[in-house]
């Protein structure tokens, strides 16, 4: 385990001042989400209009007559966000405002249902700052799967049985088809890495234009792992190169977050219940479902040249040991 | 100005007099002559907007939401399958209490597919929350237009203006397109008490508990109602300025005193004011229904009153049930005390003609005192297969 040298209330003064999001929302223990939703509003600041697709960020920061949000912020329906937010910045430029437009939504709204609406934004350059909350399925209904669900994961519309092995298809890679739009900036994250979600967040508020940012957030109750391990896990993901964290400008790949020490995937799908059944026993389906999902991640390392062999350790694990272009990352 | 004008030109000129700030387009027939005008005058500078040409009806619903909400007026118009895509976001709209203005270019519901116009896609909508307005004319739909901002922006309700298509979207008329002034004199500035501001945060569309949610329906419906007042005083606000009512919530031609009454929405209302002229020994009441939603049932009593017949015809139905506004014209009878006997009809269905002559087939069905529940009127049983007749 990491020691921490700096005292802690010197760590609590680098903390950034501003919040759009109170504590005290219903989220629960460990969620990825609301804590993703906090850093891109430290990032953000107060002066933006934030439109949230249905879903459990939107269920809970706003049991009426409460809500957790400091900033101007609205729920219209699940498949619409891309198409709230379009509406809400063409209001805004009509009035030659500049507060700058987040649209926030999970995956089931932004990979699925959402994906036409968010098409349409992205095509009509409307500057908007689209974040997708990626727990990997439709958590708030209940745990079914996504297209954004990985391969064998199990959930509660893929059930591993006699017939199946979890979800029998792809994660719909959806980065790359957001790339396809050439938009001016589209990266993804990892809530294991809070710095580096600030960073990409201001990076995306300074551009003129659409940007998309995908954040990798544990969801420990359709996961299957206790609260206290989201960002273990979420770093795994990284770390196995299952999850790629990268940034594309124009629709080129730009930067990657390198990995130092590669994990295999076992590691990563061993501390989560929605793969136990890759792990109960060592049949055929089991070493191949297993080979399939290694040869998921070697293949994303490859494509996106994740690994890194820098040899500095300036730093602890987490964002030590990921490195940016020989600079630290986070 | 008087001007010889298409139906959609005229509607589309209307909306621009209202100065919209978001106009959200996306083409579906018989509407797209209206959003192609708007995008010429965007593109001429002669309407200073943001035009949103979206990937479908549900964006363009959701487009103006969210342009409203953020403050600025805002315009959209579609049909038939656009209204139905709609038709999730409608009813959002409707609950959130936004106000904007969505014109309907009426037109029949696929399968069997037909361009062609009926009433059956705003009336699918009719219990959205929407105040919904139908037009006559053109000169209605163009006077209809302008009150309906000054009406959904005094009441926070959407408004719904129907108008048939092909019949009047495409037809060559001659109308009075009021002067900028005459508007400007007529309706304030977009004011929105609930919209998003950064200096004065608040959350919108939140999730209701059951402990207040029939609160928000009561209030909902109460609103409607409510709105009739609204709807008179508009319609009365702007005669003063042009001189011209455009059909207050009722209006009656004809004798009101005739023992034949027959209420209608839209267009057909046209034909059948004609058919008065031509046919004046078969004297009626025409009860023009112009306020669908709220549904004004105490001026449609008092205009029903003493009549010995209703002729209630609609270019709508409730498969397996019979007509819409039939019923709806039926559930009122009770507060009458010698109730009239009702003959609803459907007519007029995916564009069929509606001529002058019905009008006289009309009078002649009176004479049954037990006329069924509803039929559609011009069907043509040889055209069917045996079984479906």
């Amino acid at each position: 385990m990491t020691e921490v040298s700096i005292p802690i209330e010197q760590l609590r003064q680098q903390q950034p001042r501003y919040q759009g999001i109170s504590p005290g929302h219903r989220a629960c223990l460990g969620c990825g989400q609301a804590l993703a939703a906090r850093l891109v509003t430290e990032a953000s600041g107060p002066d933006i209009m934030i439109a949230n697709a249905t879903g459990c960020l939107e269920i809970f920061t706003t049991p009426w007559p409460e809500s957790a949000w400091k900033v101007p912020w609205m729920h219209s329906l699940f498949e619409n966000t891309g198409a709230i937010a379009s509406g809400i910045e063409a209001a805004l430029k009509a009035q030659g405002k500049s507060s700058k437009v987040i649209a926030m939504g999970g995956d089931g709204g932004t990979f699925d249902i959402g994906f036409q609406a968010l098409s349409g934004m992205l095509e009509r350059d409307h500057n908007i700052l689209y974040i997708c909350y990626d727990n990997e399925a439709y958590m708030n209904t209940g745990v079914q799967r996504s297209g954004s669900t990985p391969h064998a994961a199990m959930t509660n519309t893929s059930p591993p049985g006699k017939a199946r092995m979890g979800k029998r298809h792809l994660k719909k890679d959806i980065i790359s088809i957001i790339a396809s739009h050439h938009i001016p900036y589209a990266a993804t994250a990892s809530v294991a890495y809070p710095s580096d979600i600030r960073k990409k967040v201001r990076r995306a508020m300074h551009i003129e234009g659409p940007t998309f940012l995908q954040i990798h957030a544990p969801c420990p109750l359709g996961w299957g792992h206790d609260g206290s391990q989201s960002i273990a896990i979420a770093r795994l993901a990284v770390e196995t190169g299952l999850f790629p964290v990268i940034e594309l400008e124009r629709g080129a790949l730009a930067n990657v977050m390198p990995i130092r020490n590669i994990q295999p995937v076992t590691a990563y799908l061993k501390a989560q219940q929605r793969f136990r059944h890759l792990f109960k026993k060592a049949d055929q389906r089991v070493k191949e479902e297993l080979a399939h999902l290694q040869a998921l991640a070697d293949h994303n390392i490859e494509v996106y040249g994740l690994q890194s062999d820098h040899t500095d350790k300036l730093d602890t694990r987490g964002a030590a040991l990921v490195h940016r272009r020989g600079k630290h990352w986070a | 100005m008087q001007k010889v004008l298409e139906g959609s030109q005229a509607i589309a000129e209307a909306v621009a007099l209202c100065r919209p700030q978001v106009i959200a387009a996306y083409p579906i027939t018989p509407q797209t002559h209206i959003v192609e005008n708007l995008s010429r005058l965007v593109a001429n500078a002669q309407l200073k907007c943001e035009f949103v040409s979206v990937e479908s009806e549900f964006s363009a619903a959701s487009v103006i939401l969210g342009a409203a909400m953020a403050g600025s007026r805002s315009y959209t118009a579609s049909a038939s399958q656009g209204i139905l895509l709609m038709a999730e976001v409608l009813y959002n709209i409707a609950g959130m209490r936004v106000p904007l203005v969505l014109t309907c270019a009426n037109r029949a519901i696929s399968a069997p597919l037909s361009i062609w116009n009926d009433q059956q896609d705003s009336m699918a909508v009719r219990d959205a929350g929407w105040i919904q307005l139908y037009c006559a004319n053109n000169q209605e739909a163009v006077d209809t237009t302008i009150q309906a901002y000054r009406i959904a922006e005094a009441c926070e309700l959407p408004v719904m203006v129907c108008v048939d298509g092909f019949t009047l979207t495409h037809t060559l008329e001659m109308i009075d397109i009021p002067e900028a002034r005459q508007v400007d004199a007529f309706l304030p500035d977009f004011q929105f008490s609930r919209q998003l501001d950064v200096q004065h945060p608040h959350s919108a569309g939140t999730l209701l508990s059951p402990d207040y949610y029939s609160e928000a329906r009561h209030a909902h419906h109460q609103a409607l109602l409510n709105a009739q007042q609204v709807i008179l005083e508009s319609d009365t606000a702007w005669e003063k300025i042009v001189g011209r009512s455009a059909g207050k919530l009722v209006s009656i031609v004809g004798n009101p005193d005739a023992d034949i009454a027959i209420i209608a929405l839209g267009s057909v209302l046209g034909t059948l004011e004609e058919a008065q002229e031509i046919y004046t020994h078969l004297p009626s009441r025409l009860i023009k229904l112009r306020c669908f939603r709220p549904f004004p049932t105490a001026t449609i009593c008092a205009a029903i009153e003493n009549a010995k017949h209703v002729i209630v015809l609609e270019r709508a139905l409730s498969l397996g049930s019979g007509g819409i506004l039939g019923t709806e014209v039926r559930s009122i009878l009770h507060t009458l005390d010698n109730p009239p006997i009702i003959h609803n009809f459907a007519i007029g269905l995916g564009g069929r003609d509606i001529p002058v002559e019905i009008y006289p087939q009309l009078i002649e069905a009176c004479k049954d005192t037990h006329p069924p529940y509803f039929q559609i009127f011009d069907v043509d049983l040889q055209k069917l297969p045996e079984e479906d007749r």
